[in-house]
């Protein structure tokens, strides 16, 4: 691959993770709930697959083990997105504080599990090998530039693009996006004509674990190999980040979780370039955090959230 | 009408609240094709009343019978299911959502899994064409105006098939003009067969339009009239529960020299449009200038403008000659403004306060509320006493939050704070919204007391009886503009009708009022 | 935030009791279901805190920062504001007072002063930022305070990697012994135990705090623009001015805690692999205290003696000491969810009513 090819194919590769926690975090918040616990839904996310593949292995699932760790970082995702929802949508708890708990909860019973799993080890076993590997599609890999940066990417690369447009779809033409991004904007709106807030909410919340167990899974299975409490730092709050620079559309956030990809692939990459090489590694890695806020700060009032967002709804205050 | 059916019976409904008894055993027949008056004043039960029909309430006691059948009403959507449709005051519509996806919500038609948005828009058209709502199915929510956010409201009812229609307080928001429609409206309706309750407090709509009149007072009914065999003062006395006195008492004002000279005041809105056009006027002391017109139309900008709340883009503001634009709050408090919020929630009190706290919301930087930077908790309860026993605040203690006051009582502490810090301008802003009638009375006798004692007021408000009964003179503002001023002697209602509506005064006549205006 | 400021002022104040015991029921449950014995883990807890004099004084010293931050997120929380980023202006005004601490050459009685009051204004400067983009721009505080976190990070390590490195480590030099804040004296009769001037800071800040907030002009005016800001800009305050100073005040008490972690604690800062997290657990102690000054003081000792007892845990008992993560994170899950906590109790209060009225 030419240096360019391979900028952006890490870029694409990054960037998935992001995407697919991103694409979470809208239907969480479209349907009004905020969730600032994004990043502990990851580490879930990520853990779950590096346990599962691990033992669906030790299980003989051959190579479906990957795919088995992916599942169960989906079904264990949206459970412990569970807590979020009864907390803040049955009991009407404060949403950025659940979502904090959510953080330090799912970094703390991880890493105890890993440590009693893997006999007081820090990390799970090394899947190289178990874990996904990059997949060329035929003919359309063969493209010189384009085809290194876009058609030589993993599995989950694939399918999280595939996700992006069905999340469009399913905002913007169904009955079901109709009615959860009407629970987020009014939903004494919703609640007159017969929708049930408290479900849509349930399933925005539940939609956000999945895609954001998901996310982690990626993270794992193609990047790290293993699960540690370092696996996930910080990549669930540039997510949040991607959703309100993407102005809560999914589209919107994948180009967002594109450019931030682009940014951690640059930081990966940056031997590549004689200009990069003099750059400290520090203020690559800051870079993400440092545009969203200039971007915040010129953006900020154009951008609209859910007119709803972070407000629990109460019927009897109408 | 007695002989048409009955479709809907409330019977013997109780809804309690911590505290209060909203609903207490209260029943209500509706017959088809009838409009039915729901009166009472604000905090009376009607709104509670008819969310219990609506199924977003519960009754702790009673039952609804549909088409005399007992039925339980267990959400808007059992509610929608026996045809029963609400148009709320506050409109339950999704602003970024077009006109035809807030009428389908929660009963989309559907190609595969896609929603049909052509097929609703043309169903919504066809809808809209049966009863001449002219509504454009494509538009958003937030593009059009407030008149016609109602009418998509009714579509949504009728576009369930509703044959039951509540309507909360409809006309609150509209002008004199939307008004006229919306009776041609609901006439329609009901000629179609459709039964349709009003809640309202306006004596004259009923008078206009209703068949019968069910009063409400204090969660209880007081009696049910046909409306054609009853009187404006009946109702009224029915709803206070005495005789009631519209006029407010007051002898000619005496003004004195000019207090507030506003001159080519101009705010502009957030698309760039101007909110406040160009305005201009003066308040003398010793005198009320009111100014009247439908929500919206610029009077919070222009009072904010004064207040210096809100940045003005042009124009002067004077209050004894001293050039307030571009000064800060404070600034403009200082120079003898004192200004009685529209809404008192979000402005007038800081709710988590004590009372104490809040009545010196304003003013509490000064001695002897602080010395050198520390507050001085015994000078701030002093005075808070004080003013609770010169105004009739009642509480618990001055200590208790503001939050826990009723609604009458938090108004009183605002306004005792405001008259009391010996203002030159005292600015009122729907100063009795939400009141009942003996608060109401309490407040207008204050301001007129403030007005005798040669204070300059602005008052501004929608509701035109409290305009003619206070004010001497009166301008009417409709799209951030003033569309003519007037001395309240020689007010000509329908002239101000149609200046709400945005027709300027054109004629001879109106020279002559704008004239006396200025003198 | 109004739901937020529900949950500070109007809880019961049996909650933050009977969340604790939640949590730490919780804690037991998974210990058990881990097979560990939860009994023996929460005894070698408590073995660890109070076993012996030099463990009793790194137990405090555990506390003090969380003492800083606390007050640091409950009063910015007061003014109406969420500061999740104690964090990142806690990493700052370490990194800043640890530079002053190497780099200048003062004599003790300026230099350790010096170098802690550093601290404290670059905390309040980082937090700054946030509160003026706030303020100017209506950029939500919560997000912006998560990034500067990760900038803070970033930049304090690139700080330590290479400007203030002690070559050939992955760390920085060592502060001059003129910039120590350790209580020698206590020191070595805590057989030395890191003890240090910042916890007696830390209590002084919050009577600071409670008398800014409430015997103070500036005090009326935060909380009125917290609680309600259109009020409070109708009462003439400078609302946007409140939202900076209140955002300084809180960054300021978050930098003095990171000053002290240095100067009083490791006298030099490590590259660091992960946030090191006092700024999130301040929000914990800050809702625990009530959000109260003097409740912070009870909730920092609570979260700081867990925290610290969890080492023994995992020494003594094997249990990984990661379980207090979770007994916090659930002790904040209740009191934030009161409504479960009231939940849990229904049956309780339902039962002794009965027995009232037996009884009666």
């Amino acid at each position: 691959m030419d240096t360019i090819g391979l900028l952006l194919n890490t870029t694409l590769v990054f960037s998935t993770a992001l995407i697919l926690v991103a694409l979470g975090g809208i239907f969480s918040e479209r349907s009004g709930v905020v969730n600032i616990g994004l990043e502990g839904l990851m580490i879930i996310g990520a853990f779950s697959s590096a346990v599962f593949t691990y033992y669906g292995h030790e299980w003989g699932l051959g190579g479906a083990s990957a795919w088995f760790g992916v599942l169960m970082s989906i079904v264990l995702g949206a459970a412990f997105s569970l807590l979020h929802a009864v907390a803040t949508i049955t009991f009407k708890a404060n949403q950025v504080i659940i979502g904090v708990v959510i953080n330090i909860l799912a970094l703390g019973l991880t890493v105890y599990l890993v440590k009693s799993l893997f006999n007081g080890s820090g990390q799970t076993e090394n899947l190289s090998g178990i874990a996904f590997t990059k997949y060329n599609v035929p003919f359309l890999s063969d493209i010189p530039l384009i085809g290194d940066a876009l058609f030589k990417a993993y599995p989950t690369t694939y399918l999280c693009y595939l996700l992006v447009f069905v999340s469009w779809y399913a905002l913007y033409r169904t009955r079901f996006g109709l009615r959860l991004r009407s629970v987020g904007e009014h939903p004494g709106a919703a609640d007159t004509v017969g929708i049930s807030v408290t479900k849509y909410r349930y399933i925005g919340v539940l939609l956000s674990g999945a895609l954001s167990g998901l996310g982690g899974a990626t993270i794992s299975l193609t990047t790290t190999y293993d699960f540690s409490h370092t696996t996930i730092s910080g990549q669930g709050f540039i997510a949040i980040a991607a959703v309100i620079f993407g102005r809560w559309h999914p589209i919107g956030a994948a180009a967002a979780a594109l450019f931030f990809g682009f940014t951690q692939a640059l930081r990966f990459q940056a031997g590549l370039f004689d200009w990069s090489k003099s750059i400290p590694n520090e203020f690559l890695y800051m870079l993400p955090y440092v545009l969203t806020l200039l971007v915040l700060a010129i953006a900020a009032g154009k951008s609209r959230a859910p007119a709803a967002v972070g407000e629990p709804y109460d019927p009897s205050k109408r | 009408m007695g002989q048409q059916p009955i479709v809907a019976e409330l019977k013997g409904i109780t809804k309690r609240f911590p505290g209060i008894v909203a609903n207490d055993n209260i029943s209500l027949q509706l017959r088809k094709g009838e409009i039915h008056a729901l009166l009472g004043e604000n905090g009376a039960g009607k709104s509670t009343l008819m969310n219990i029909l609506f199924g977003l309430y519960q009754p702790d006691e009673g039952h609804i019978e549909i088409d005399g059948k007992p039925v339980v009403i267990d959400g808007a959507g059992k509610a929608i299911e026996l045809r029963i449709g609400m148009v709320h005051q506050h409109f339950k519509l999704v602003k970024p959502f077009t006109v035809a996806e807030n009428i389908i919500l929660g009963n989309e038609p559907t190609k595969g899994i896609k929603v049909d948005i052509k097929g609703a828009g043309e169903r919504v058209r066809q809808l809209s064409d049966q009863y001449g709502l002219k509504v454009d199915p494509h538009v958003r929510i937030e593009d059009i105006t407030v008149g016609m956010q109602q009418r998509v409201e009714i579509l949504k009812t009728l576009y369930r098939g509703a044959d039951i229609l509540i309507f909360d307080e409809p006309t609150a928001v509209l002008t004199v003009q939307e008004i006229e429609e919306l009776i041609e409206i609901l006439r329609a309706l009901a000629r179609e067969g459709k039964s349709i309750i009003l809640i309202t407090h306006k004596l004259k709509e009923i008078m206009a339009i209703a068949d019968t009149c069910t009063v409400i007072r204090r969660g209880k009914v007081v009696g049910s009239v046909a409306v054609k065999d009853s009187s404006e003062r009946q109702l009224a006395e029915m709803m206070v529960g005495r005789s009631v006195n519209f006029q407010v008492n007051k002898e000619k004002s005496k003004p004195g020299k000019a207090i507030l000279e506003v001159n080519g005041l101009t705010v502009q809105g957030e698309h760039g449009k101007a909110v406040v056009d160009n305005v201009s006027f003066q308040i003398r002391a010793g005198e009320i200038y009111g100014i009247a017109g439908v929500d919206g139309n610029g009077q919070t900008q222009l009072v904010e403008a004064i207040t210096g709340m809100r940045q003005a883009s042009g124009g002067s503001v004077r209050v004894h000659g001293q050039e307030l634009l571009g000064s800060s709050v404070r600034q403009v408090t200082e120079a003898g403004v004192s200004h009685i919020p529209e809404d008192r929630h979000k402005h007038g009190l800081v709710l988590d306060f004590s009372v104490s706290e809040n009545m010196v919301l304003g003013n509490y930087y000064r001695a002897p509320y602080t010395r050198s930077g520390i507050l001085n908790y015994k000078a701030m309860d002093e005075n808070a006493t004080k003013l609770a026993a010169e105004f009739d605040v009642r509480m618990s203690s001055i200590h208790t939050e503001a939050r826990s006051l009723s609604g009458g009582n938090q108004q009183k502490a605002i306004i005792a704070r405001e008259l009391t810090r010996d203002p030159e301008l005292i600015i009122a802003v729907q100063p009795t919204r939400g009141l009942d009638v003996g608060a109401i009375e309490f407040v207008h006798k204050q301001l007129i007391e403030a007005r005798n004692a040669g204070k300059a007021v602005l008052l501004v408000s929608f509701e035109l009886e409290e305009l003619y009964g206070l004010s001497d003179r009166l301008a009417v503002i409709y799209e951030g503009r003033i569309m003519g001023q007037m001395d309240a002697d020689e007010k000509n209602e329908e002239q101000i009708g149609l200046m709400m509506a945005g027709n300027a005064l054109g004629s001879a006549a109106s020279d002559t009022a704008l004239r006396q205006g200025e003198s | 935030m109004q739901a937020f400021n529900k949950i500070f002022t109007k809880q019961e104040t049996y909650v933050p009791f009977v969340a604790i015991v939640l949590g730490l029921l919780v804690g037991a449950i998974v210990m058990w279901l881990g097979g560990y014995n939860p009994w023996e883990a929460y005894g070698a807890m408590l073995n660890k805190i109070f076993g012996s004099k030099y463990d009793f004084g790194e137990a405090i010293r555990q506390v003090t920062p969380l003492i800083f931050t606390g007050l640091a997120v409950a009063f910015a929380f007061r003014a109406g504001l969420f500061n999740i980023g104690a964090e990142g202006q806690f990493i700052t005004g370490m990194t800043a007072a640890t530079w002053i601490g190497i780099n200048l050459d003062l004599p003790w009685f300026i230099h350790m002063p010096l170098a802690v009051i550093v601290g404290g204004i670059a905390g309040a400067l980082w937090a700054g930022i946030a509160g003026w983009l706030k303020a100017s721009r209506g950029v939500n505080e919560v997000i912006s305070t998560i990034m500067l976190n990760w900038i803070a990070y970033y930049l304090a390590n690139y700080m330590v990697r290479v400007v203030m490195v002690e070559s050939g480590q992955n760390r920085s030099k060592d502060i001059q012994e003129t910039a120590s804040a350790s209580m020698d004296w206590l020191v070595s009769i805590l057989d030395n135990a890191r003890v240090h001037w910042g916890t007696l800071v830390a209590v002084l800040c919050a009577f600071v705090f409670y008398y800014i907030l409430w015997r103070t002009r500036q005090g009326y005016e935060l909380r009125a623009s917290g609680f309600n800001p259109d009020a409070a800009h109708y009462a003439g305050i400078n609302v946007k001015g409140s939202i900076v100073k209140a955002m300084m005040i809180s960054g300021a008490l978050a930098g003095l805690g990171g000053a002290f972690e240095s100067l009083g604690v490791f006298k030099s800062m490590a590259v660091m692999n992960a946030l090191p997290g006092y700024g999130f657990d301040g929000i914990a102690v800050s809702l625990l205290g009530g959000n109260n000054p003097f409740g912070i003081i009870f909730g920092g000792l609570l979260f700081g003696f867990l925290s610290y007892g969890s080492t023994g845990m995992s020494f003594e008992a094997d249990v990984p000491n990661e379980i207090i993560r979770i007994v916090i994170g659930a002790v904040i899950f209740f009191v934030a969810s009161h409504g479960i906590v009231k939940w849990f109790l229904k049956p309780f209060f339902r039962k002794r009513r009965e027995e009232r009225k037996e009884a009666a």
